[in-house]
């Protein structure tokens, strides 16, 4: 049974006649711990595709499904709990809150958990261990690297050790180094079990994916199955 | 990690928001505090005054007939038959009710005595208790001793009277001890004597023909003093002299209506001040918002780092405004009382209240900003997804 299913999504923007579809009928599905790269030009329905998934943008019609559950059958406060147990996010752009040391950023999924203040703060360093950025947790986003600042968001979003990592475009900010690097903790992620799905303009980034989903104009194009054990993107490429 | 340290991160890093937000509402908190401190203690001052200002209960023998006199007119040949009342009987003055509210009791006898051929009216008094009841008298020589006399000041120039003289009562020669410097009342006309001189000469042993009593008036019922004197003394009649501490409670009862107002209008500008600076603040934290939102917080968590922040500084509005407040209600009345300064009391459950009032208001004012925040929808507050 697949764990992650998009049934016939549909989502417009606008009304009547200024309606603009920005997905069209897109139905597939997610084996758990599969590495999925979502690839289509600018305006393809990849973002609001990612929003869906990440139960932060309700769908015009169809269902989502993960797990079983419906996820646009919760209510607001529900879907709250479920991005909390079930998805780990990293953006683009970081978006770490810049007034919260690089250990306070990664804990903040913890925040409304009920656990000790020390048990937060190890798993939060354990986190951060897992990027490789122990030495800087007490340092500030702005007092980073950009690829730093991607690591850390990367550790936020598997603090609390979700099902589902979804990313989108974790590299698109980083040079070829370090989005390498960031690519490399997806790969050891999905490895560990976790489902990831990636969305992204890079071919090099998507060909670490086993499988690809190519959009256009807010339809799947196709999907590719890709090599078993993809290579993770190269310094060099 | 909680909420809270999440809260006062952000107050650190927008410290001129919050400084914005805490001077505002320490603002209001201060105004409140300065209007009630500086009421309560010219109502306190006034109190304080009033029970110095003399007799406040006239206690006089019951009549059935109308006096004719009117503005210190009276209309000369006509008397009445009066009953005085027995000296005895005050004792039971002191066994009211509210007897501990009582500063003084001044039995007064009155009697007509003729002088170098001149009517005056005598007035024998407890020289004890003049400080009390006569607090305003002020005697030139000095108060008499057994067997001499104060005159009042227009009585002193008919009878040609100065201190070291020496007038004839029946007979009895009584050295005059003071002249009283001119009061304006009745008292400018009279003679005045020890009770007991008074009552020898005016054969009225054993008997007054008035009492005055000075009732503690911070919180003292005149009305209920009054009847139960009038319980205890059937035969005689009980007046209460309001007129002035009504009028002056009036007034400050005006000035405190006035002030109220004055205090609400800047509490809610207050207010209004909060509810933009927070909603703005909340706008510029939309993506903050947005990151809080899909890591998992609840609308309720988002609301509640907003309410603590707030929390937080109107804590410290409340605690600064109130001392700020009793600051300046001391510099009013420092700049106000003619160079009798009246202390302001430092009142625990005003500094209760203004830290209630601090926080009611900062969270009145930041419940709509933090709904807003709540309600913000994660994707568009992230735009990237």
């Amino acid at each position: 049974m697949s764990y992650i299913v998009a049934d016939q999504l549909i989502k417009t923007y606008g009304k009547a006649d200024a309606a603009v579809i920005a997905l069209g009928d897109v139905s597939f599905s997610i084996q758990t711990g599969e590495f999925v790269a979502i690839m289509g030009e600018s305006g393809a329905g990849k973002s609001t595709l990612l929003s869906i998934m990440g139960a932060m943008n309700a769908p015009t019609g169809g269902r989502f499904l993960v797990d079983d559950i419906d996820v646009y059958g919760l209510k607001s406060e529900q879907r709250a709990d479920f991005r909390r147990e079930f998805l780990g996010f990293v953006f683009q752009s970081f978006h770490l809150v810049p007034y919260l040391s690089v250990l306070e950023n990664i804990m903040l999924p913890l925040v409304t958990v009920k656990m000790s203040r020390t048990k937060k703060r190890s798993k939060a360093m354990e986190a951060l261990s897992w990027v490789g950025l122990e030495a800087k947790a007490g340092r500030l986003p702005n007092q980073i690297s950009g690829g730093e600042n991607e690591r850390v968001a990367v550790a936020r979003a598997i603090v609390n050790d979700p099902p589902i990592l979804l990313a989108d475009e974790p590299t698109g900010n980083l040079d070829t180094r370090n989005s390498s690097a960031v690519m490399k903790l997806l790969q050891r992620l999905n490895r560990a079990g976790t489902t990831i799905v990636l969305v992204t303009h890079s071919p090099a980034c998507a060909g670490c994916a086993q499988r690809l989903i190519q959009m256009s104009d807010g339809h799947l194009c196709n999907a590719v199955q890709q090599a078993e054990g993809a290579q993770a993107l190269q310094p060099s490429a | 990690m909680k909420l809270s340290d999440i809260a006062l991160k952000n107050l650190l890093r927008r410290k001129g928001k919050a400084v914005f937000i805490l001077v505002g509402l320490m603002v209001a908190v201060a105004t409140a505090v300065a209007v009630i401190s500086y009421i309560e203690a010219m109502t306190a001052d006034i109190n304080h005054k009033l029970e110095k200002y003399g007799a406040n209960i006239l206690v006089v023998p019951r009549t059935d007939h109308l006096a004719l006199n009117y503005g210190g007119m009276a209309l000369g040949g006509v008397s009445f038959e009066m009953q005085e009342i027995p000296q005895e009987a005050l004792t039971r003055i002191r066994h009211i009710k509210n007897a501990r509210n009582i500063a003084a009791v001044g039995p007064v006898v009155l009697g007509g005595v003729t002088i170098d051929g001149q009517r005056v009216l005598l007035a024998g008094i407890d020289f004890a208790t003049r400080q009390i009841l006569k607090p305003w008298w002020h005697v030139l020589g000095r108060f008499p001793e057994t067997g001499q006399i104060v005159a009042g000041s227009e009585a002193a120039r008919v009878l040609g009277l100065s201190p070291g003289k020496a007038v004839h009562v029946k007979g009895a020669a009584l050295a005059v001890a003071g002249i009283l410097a001119p009061t304006g009342s009745q008292d400018d006309q009279l003679l005045f004597s020890h009770l007991g001189d008074a009552q020898q000469l005016l054969d009225k042993k054993g008997t007054v023909s008035m009492v005055e009593v000075a009732a503690l008036c911070e919180a003292c019922p005149i009305d209920d003093m009054v009847a139960q004197i009038g319980n205890v003394l059937p035969a005689a009649r009980v007046m209460g002299i309001q007129q002035v501490v009504k009028g002056r409670l009036e007034t400050l009862t005006h000035f405190r209506k006035f002030s109220y107002g004055v205090a609400a209008v800047v509490v809610l500008i207050s207010g209004l001040v909060v509810l933009v600076t927070l909603m703005g603040s909340v706008r510029e934290r939309t993506e903050e918002i947005g990151i809080f939102r899909a890591v998992g917080f609840r609308k309720q968590h988002v609301m509640c780092v907003v309410f603590l922040e707030t929390l937080i500084v109107a804590s410290l509005a409340g605690i600064l405004g109130y001392a700020v407040g009793l600051l300046g209600a001391q510099a009013g009345l420092w700049l106000l009382a003619d160079g009798h300064p009246v202390a302001v009391q430092v009142n625990p459950l005003l500094a209760t209240e203004a830290l209630a009032m601090a926080v009611g208001v900062g969270m009145a004012a930041s419940a709509y900003p933090a709904l807003m925040a709540a309600r913000l929808d994660p994707n568009q507050a992230l735009r990237a997804l």
